[in-house]
């Protein structure tokens, strides 16, 4: 280990060879030098970074059950407000939550609502790799429509799940928090920048960042990155903020990728490529992922009028 | 002796928020449910006239109530709630990771029915429910001891590094006014001292890792410390109630033993039936029958030896428990044949809050045959 290893605050985890996991909690966590507390709903970072005796994490760490993220995360704030107005430790101490899909759209979904609507100072990461993947691919909210997963499995009465994934960005933007972005492991500066000036604004902050998964999206392991940019590039992941209320798109593609070029990379869509699912099928995922994207820049235009 | 005592009449919802005010924990987690919202709503009454320092979240769920306790007491911060029934069923999920992860919350208990049925009032399921997680649990029969708990059991959890719930029956003593001796904020706040955490997330220069996965090699070894410190609280519970005892001139130990000394029969019972148990006990001596109550003060851990001491000589024993559990022998009554070897008589009594007379506790004690149910 160099010196410079020694300032890490999150060390080598076992997460399978690929993963961005580790991309997406270094990103946050140098993203300030204020002191952090970090809380984690259960999942693949979890279960990859505490496995004891050892942790990855060289900064305060907990974890305790699936759903409650972002209740932890509001009693840690509480503490750090009563604690700091006694003098017995910084008010700059600064608490990120780190949840999956599921630990967010789903079995976390009311605790952040509240943790959200309350007001408490702190930032949620959502990493999203759109479905439950630590018990081996399980359909979750933040499923796409078309993906095979362990509970919408294709066969000849199914193409895989069978509804688009919920919009949790506008959910969230419906609880008034001051700031809340996309982001994606493949746009690594766009996602730094989006963190730190996260950590600058005051009050609930929400990140939902793109974090693809090699083994159960089944794409090669040196892919990841390529599959993450071409998920923004294709419109699939769309990058844009939203301040004070405000939208703001970080991110055009030039050209616009096909849907089918994404999911192609992709063993979890390779059932779409049938015969009997690719003109119905993809036709009406692409339709929508379009007018998304065109309802996100009516947005981002209407605002800036 | 203290003498700076003053007497007023509260019930014993208000009575355990007074204490919370007087404790003024670091942070407090609340979410209504009947019939503890007395105390809450007490208590937050204190925060907005700026009488406590404690932060309170208001959280929207009882898992939220105690996942935000779990955060705040990790962080070394002095932390309580307060459930009831269905609250403390819908946290049940965190709450034996409260006792593993050794953080001393406490929790006042309005106990409560269980659904289904739904019924808001008074009975022991919600405690029974909860029983084997590595919490404390006193139980309270009038609303001063409910007040004096919340002491007892700040102290008992920051000693033992355990979560402490504080029951006292919904309804009857919950919002049952009684004259109650408080004691004075000082002398309160010199008898719990300053919490001094160990481990906790506040301490950056010596990062701890909380909730590890802990695989088959050393997940046995984490929920065994939790057993040999619940071994250890029957000594931390007297020493602390000794000390309270200095305070208030109340004597507590984890059984009351209430003129059992020559008692041929003894009735076996917690919290607020214990009050028209003592009534009948006291009336039935007055006819000459030598009877007796064993109130059971902590439930958990259960406290076998001092148990069995007090009903050594004793042939018939009566167990009442106020929940009834299904396909098995009742809990408390199971508890007591445990711990004395001798077979006893089990009733189950007031569910959902059902009203038990003097009538029925002295046909329990005169009668011959032990009804099953007292409906």
């Amino acid at each position: 280990m160099t010196n410079k290893n020694k300032k890490q605050k999150f060390t080598a985890a076992t997460t399978c060879a690929g993963c961005p996991i580790g991309v997406v909690v270094r990103t946050v966590l140098d993203a300030t030098d204020d002191p952090i507390v970090v809380t984690n709903a259960t999942g693949c970072m979890e279960v990859t970074s505490t496995i004891y005796p050892n942790t990855s994490w060289r900064i305060p760490y907990i974890h305790s059950v699936f759903g409650n993220a972002g209740a932890t995360a509001s009693g840690i704030e509480a503490a750090v407000k009563s604690l700091s107005k006694q003098k017995k430790v910084s008010k700059k101490v600064k608490v990120i939550a780190f949840g999956g899909d599921g630990g967010t759209y789903d079995i976390g979904f009311q605790a952040l609502s509240g943790a959200l609507e309350r007001g408490h100072d702190f930032l949620y990461v959502c990493y999203d790799n759109g479905a439950y993947m630590n018990t081996g691919n399980q359909r979750s909210g933040g499923t796409p429509m078309g993906a095979s997963t362990q509970t919408t499995p294709f066969g000849k009465e199914s193409f895989g799940k069978e509804r688009r994934r919920k919009d949790i960005m506008a959910i969230v933007a419906g609880h008034h928090v001051p700031y809340l972005a996309t982001a994606n492991i493949g746009f690594l500066q766009d996602f730094k920048d989006k963190v730190k000036k996260a950590l600058k604004i005051k009050g609930p902050k929400f990140i939902l960042v793109f974090s693809p998964c090699v083994a159960l999206w089944k794409f090669p392991p040196s892919k990841t990155f390529d599959v993450a940019k071409l998920g923004t590039e294709a419109n699939f992941w769309p990058l844009y903020e939203v301040e004070n209320g405000k939208y703001k798109l970080s991110y055009e593609p030039k050209e616009r990728k096909s849907i089918e070029e994404f999911y192609g990379m992709q063993g979890r869509f390779k059932h779409i490529f049938r015969d009997e699912n690719k003109d119905s099928i993809l036709k009406k995922i692409q339709t929508e992922i379009d007018n998304d994207f065109e309802r996100i820049k009516a947005t981002v235009k209407a605002h800036k009028d | 002796m203290n003498t700076k005592t003053k007497k007023i009449a509260l019930t014993g919802g208000y009575a355990v928020g007074e204490a919370m005010r007087q404790i003024n924990p670091d942070v407090v987690a609340m979410y209504p449910i009947t019939p503890q919202t007395p105390i809450i709503e007490y208590f937050a009454k204190q925060k907005a006239n700026g009488r406590v320092k404690t932060e309170v979240v208001t959280v929207e769920s009882e898992h939220s109530a105690m996942s935000a306790c779990i955060g705040s007491a990790a962080c070394g911060a002095r932390t309580m709630t307060a459930s009831s029934s269905q609250g403390i069923m819908y946290m049940f999920e965190v709450l034996p990771v409260v006792s593993s992860m050794r953080l001393p919350i406490v929790m006042a208990v309005s106990n409560r029915a269980i659904s289904g049925p739904i019924n808001i009032h008074g009975d022991h399921s919600d405690a029974m429910v909860m029983r084997d997680l590595g919490w404390v649990q006193l139980f309270a029969e009038t609303a001063q001891e409910a007040y004096d708990n919340m002491f007892i059991a700040t102290k008992i959890a920051e000693k033992a590094f355990l979560p402490v719930a504080t029951n006292m029956d919904g309804f009857f003593v919950s919002h049952s006014v009684e004259n109650i001796e408080l004691l004075e904020d000082k002398i309160i706040q010199h008898f719990i001292g300053e919490y001094i955490p160990r481990d906790n997330l506040f301490d950056f220069e010596h990062p701890k890792t909380f909730g590890p996965v802990a695989l088959p090699n050393a997940y046995f070894e984490f929920r065994k410390q939790v057993q040999d410190t619940m071994n250890e609280v029957p000594a931390i519970f007297q020493e602390v109630a000794d000390q309270f005892a200095k305070i208030s001139n109340r004597e507590y130990s984890f059984v009351e033993e209430y003129r059992t000394e020559d008692a041929n029969k003894v009735i076996v019972a917690m919290g607020s039936v214990c009050g028209t148990i003592k009534d009948t006990v006291d009336n039935l001596r007055d006819d000459g029958e030598n009877i007796g109550l064993l109130k059971i003060r902590m439930f958990r851990p259960f406290p076998y030896e001092a148990v069995k001491k007090a009903l050594r000589g004793v042939s018939n024993i009566i167990v009442m428990d106020r929940n009834l559990a299904f396909g098995t022998k009742q809990i408390l009554a199971t508890e007591i044949e445990h711990a004395t070897g001798k077979e006893v008589k089990s009733v189950v009594y007031g569910l959902g809050g059902r009203d038990v007379f003097e009538k029925q506790i002295e046909e329990l004690f005169t009668n011959k045959e032990v009804p099953e149910y007292l409906m």
